[in-house]
């Protein structure tokens, strides 16, 4: 996983509650496993239907083309746990997403693919929205993980909570399987004893015309 | 101590903390779609990892398969998921059930159905409407590909313990209320991030007393209120369901089953993080108004007044009316429709399609209307046309699809256009979720139908006493 520890660039709020990501990324009948992920970000309100680009959706705006830091409401990311509403930002180079909340699987998402999931508290969350409409990204913004703070324009700093170990797996881009994958003698053991007290959980046999 | 349901199983399934604090929890059982297992099939290439379990592994094509007569699609590409999800399943040793399997469906749909999962298992699928199979009494795991990717390397995710809720639904359910109009009220009232971080138990007497199938929808929009679990403890309704069904354990295994089953409930006095209690016996069948599963009235309601919600949600309101082209105090019913759609892990199931075959029977879908049933598994659409139901639908005038997601997300191309209100079985009302503009009201299957031969939003019951 590609490491997290600091990113600069513009803030775009998306000041609306439950994004979810059937807007994030609205599935579409595909015919690659290898889409342009970043062209998938939004794509229903980044573009009209014949694909020329949207001039009111806030990322075509000149200032916002370049965002790196995505800032919206509560539930953000909620619906769909697909993880291509990830790859879609990373790809387009949103790497932080600063949200008054997150959807639970989405936040699992994010910090399996190095996107920093921010919740400030609700008194500096307030602050920092007004901050980012005020800036209209006509200034850059810090996530700085290794301080645990994001840094506006103006000077001002807005420090952030997030599990010690969540902090370390984005900072290290750590390998998450490879971290469970030490446990396998503990799955092997645990297999055996399920084998012994439950036997039906651990086989699997059509038994019609057995 | 007194422990609930999902410490129970929680417990039964923990392997090991790991370094970073996150709980090991077994999976006992994983099913894929094609539309996210190729891309960890391909990851699985490049790390060079296996799979550990191929056989506790299953594998269903659902989301883009067509469901046109004949599974007909000649559109280049069509074929590009199904057919790596072949190539992954054949090189991992994973049984599949392909396009054309009798067994083939929609595997929040088939997991059940075939016995796959049972009472007190843990499952694991890369769909966030996992949680379907809660209805067993299973604790499901929605993922993203990543950890699609974790169990088939471990056959464990690494999860932080979820806080606990019960929702009690209490009452008698009046003719005409389903499990859909349920789940409906019950997110209108905990809202659609009342149940984020936490594994939801339904209790109480109006679970009960549903049928498997009204529990496996109680349980599939869990996660419409943010909730990544949703389960219901199992009882004899569910251990009659599941006799005899093709993966189910059987001989001395079934007794051995059936008495740890039996075990799997909350003790008298555990302890809730949070509790919500519901009488269900007054609810009218539930719709939606907005653009999301909370944006719910009955259907003789009137659409509420941003002007009187709190603060916070009158945006998302305001954004809701001007989408569905609906002003406060507007009534839904009567409102004119276009499109009908019946299926998804929702509402897809043969008591679905037999209630909505009930208002269909000498009836026909209003003139202007395109109405479409997607039956949820292959072994549904056989089991109902054995039943004449596709005779029912056919001549009412409803396309008799093959099984799949469908419209539900519209990953197979089926949708709708620009403008259109479509009612529908689903479980999302997302603004675009069933095509770009398309104006969404969810409902349960009976309602849909007596939308379809009405042309307009109806209270069923009417159609329902026509005929009494």
């Amino acid at each position: 996983m590609e490491p997290f520890r600091s990113l600069t660039g513009v803030a775009a709020p998306m000041l609306v509650d439950d994004l979810n990501t059937d807007q994030i990324t609205p599935v579409q009948r595909k015919s690659t496993l290898t889409p342009d992920y970043a062209l998938m970000l939004f794509s229903r309100l980044r573009f009209n239907d014949d694909g020329t680009e949207n001039p009111d959706f806030l990322l075509n705006r000149p200032r916002f083309r370049r965002t790196k830091i995505l800032v919206s409401g509560n539930n953000f990311g909620c619906g769909s746990s697909r993880e291509s509403a990830v790859w879609a930002m990373a790809a387009y180079g949103i790497r932080c997403v600063v949200a008054r909340s997150f959807a639970d699987i989405f936040r699992e998402n994010c910090l399996k693919n190095g996107v920093l999931p921010v919740t400030f508290p609700a008194g500096d969350a307030a602050r920092f929205e007004a901050l980012a409409v005020a800036t209209d990204g006509a200034a850059e913004f810090t996530a700085d993980l290794e301080a645990q703070e994001i840094r506006g324009p103006d000077g001002a700093v807005f420090p952030f909570d997030i599990a010690p170990a969540e902090r370390i797996a984005l900072l290290e881009g750590l390998d998450d399987i490879g971290m469970t994958l030490k446990h396998t003698v503990d799955v092997a053991a645990f297999e055996q004893t399920v084998r012994a007290a439950r036997p039906w959980l651990q086989e699997t046999r059509d038994r019609r015309g057995a | 101590m007194a422990q609930t349901l999902f410490d129970r199983i929680w417990d039964a399934h923990l392997v090991a903390q790991r370094g970073d604090g996150r709980d090991l929890v077994y999976m006992d059982r994983h099913v894929m779609h094609e539309l996210h297992a190729p891309h960890a099939f391909a990851r699985l290439d490049e790390t060079g990892r296996g799979v550990r379990r191929p056989d506790l592994t299953f594998a269903c094509q659902d989301h883009t398969v067509s469901t046109r007569p004949g599974r007909f699609d000649d559109r280049p590409g069509a074929a590009t998921y199904t057919d790596a999800m072949r190539a992954g399943t054949r090189k991992f040793g994973i049984k599949l059930f392909d396009v054309t399997d009798a067994d083939q469906g929609i595997s929040h749909v088939v997991a059940p159905e075939l016995g796959i999962v049972t009472p007190g298992a843990t499952y694991a699928c890369p769909d966030s409407h996992a949680c379907t199979v809660g209805g067993l009494g299973v604790l499901a795991f929605a993922c993203g590909t990543s950890e699609l990717e974790h169990v088939l390397a471990t056959q464990v995710l690494a999860l932080k313990r979820p806080k606990t809720m019960r929702v009690v639904l209490d009452g008698a359910l009046a003719p005409g209320v389903t499990a859909k109009d349920v789940i409906l009220r019950v997110i209108a009232e905990v809202g659609v991030d009342g149940g984020a971080g936490h594994a939801v138990e339904y209790a109480g007497a109006a679970v009960r007393a549903l049928a498997v199938e009204g529990r496996l929808t109680l349980c599939n929009m869990a996660i419409e209120m943010g909730a990544r679990n949703g389960f219901i403890a199992p009882d004899e309704t569910v251990f009659d369901w599941l006799a005899g069904r093709a993966y189910a354990p059987d001989g001395a295994d079934w007794d051995a089953a059936l008495s740890w089953w039996k075990t799997l409930k909350s003790d008298d006095g555990a302890v809730f993080g949070r509790e919500v209690t519901i009488d269900c016996s007054a609810l009218e069948p539930q719709i939606t108004w907005g653009i999301d599963p909370s944006h719910v009235i009955g259907v003789g309601g009137r659409v509420p007044d941003p002007a009187a919600a709190p603060p916070e949600r009158q945006g998302n309101m305001r954004r809701a009316l001007d989408y569905m082209d609906l002003r406060p105090g507007d009534t839904v019913e009567g409102l004119r429709i276009d499109r009908v759609f019946i299926g998804s892990c929702t509402n897809s199931r043969l008591p679905d399609l037999e209630a909505a075959a009930e208002i269909l029977r000498g009836r026909k879908v209003a003139d202007g209307v395109t109405a479409l049933v997607v039956p949820g598994s292959s072994t549904v659409k056989r089991e109902a046309e054995a039943k004449g139901l596709d005779r029912v639908f056919i001549e009412a005038g409803f396309a008799w699809g093959e099984s799949g997601c469908s419209m539900c997300a519209g990953g197979n191309g089926d949708r709708g256009e620009a403008g259109e209100r479509c009612v529908s079985t689903t479980n999302r009302n997302f603004e675009g979720r069933q095509g770009k503009g398309v104006r969404t009201h969810l409902v349960g299957p009976a309602m849909a139908a007596a939308a379809a031969v009405t042309g307009k939003i109806t209270d069923v019951r009417r159609l329902a006493r026509e005929r009494a």
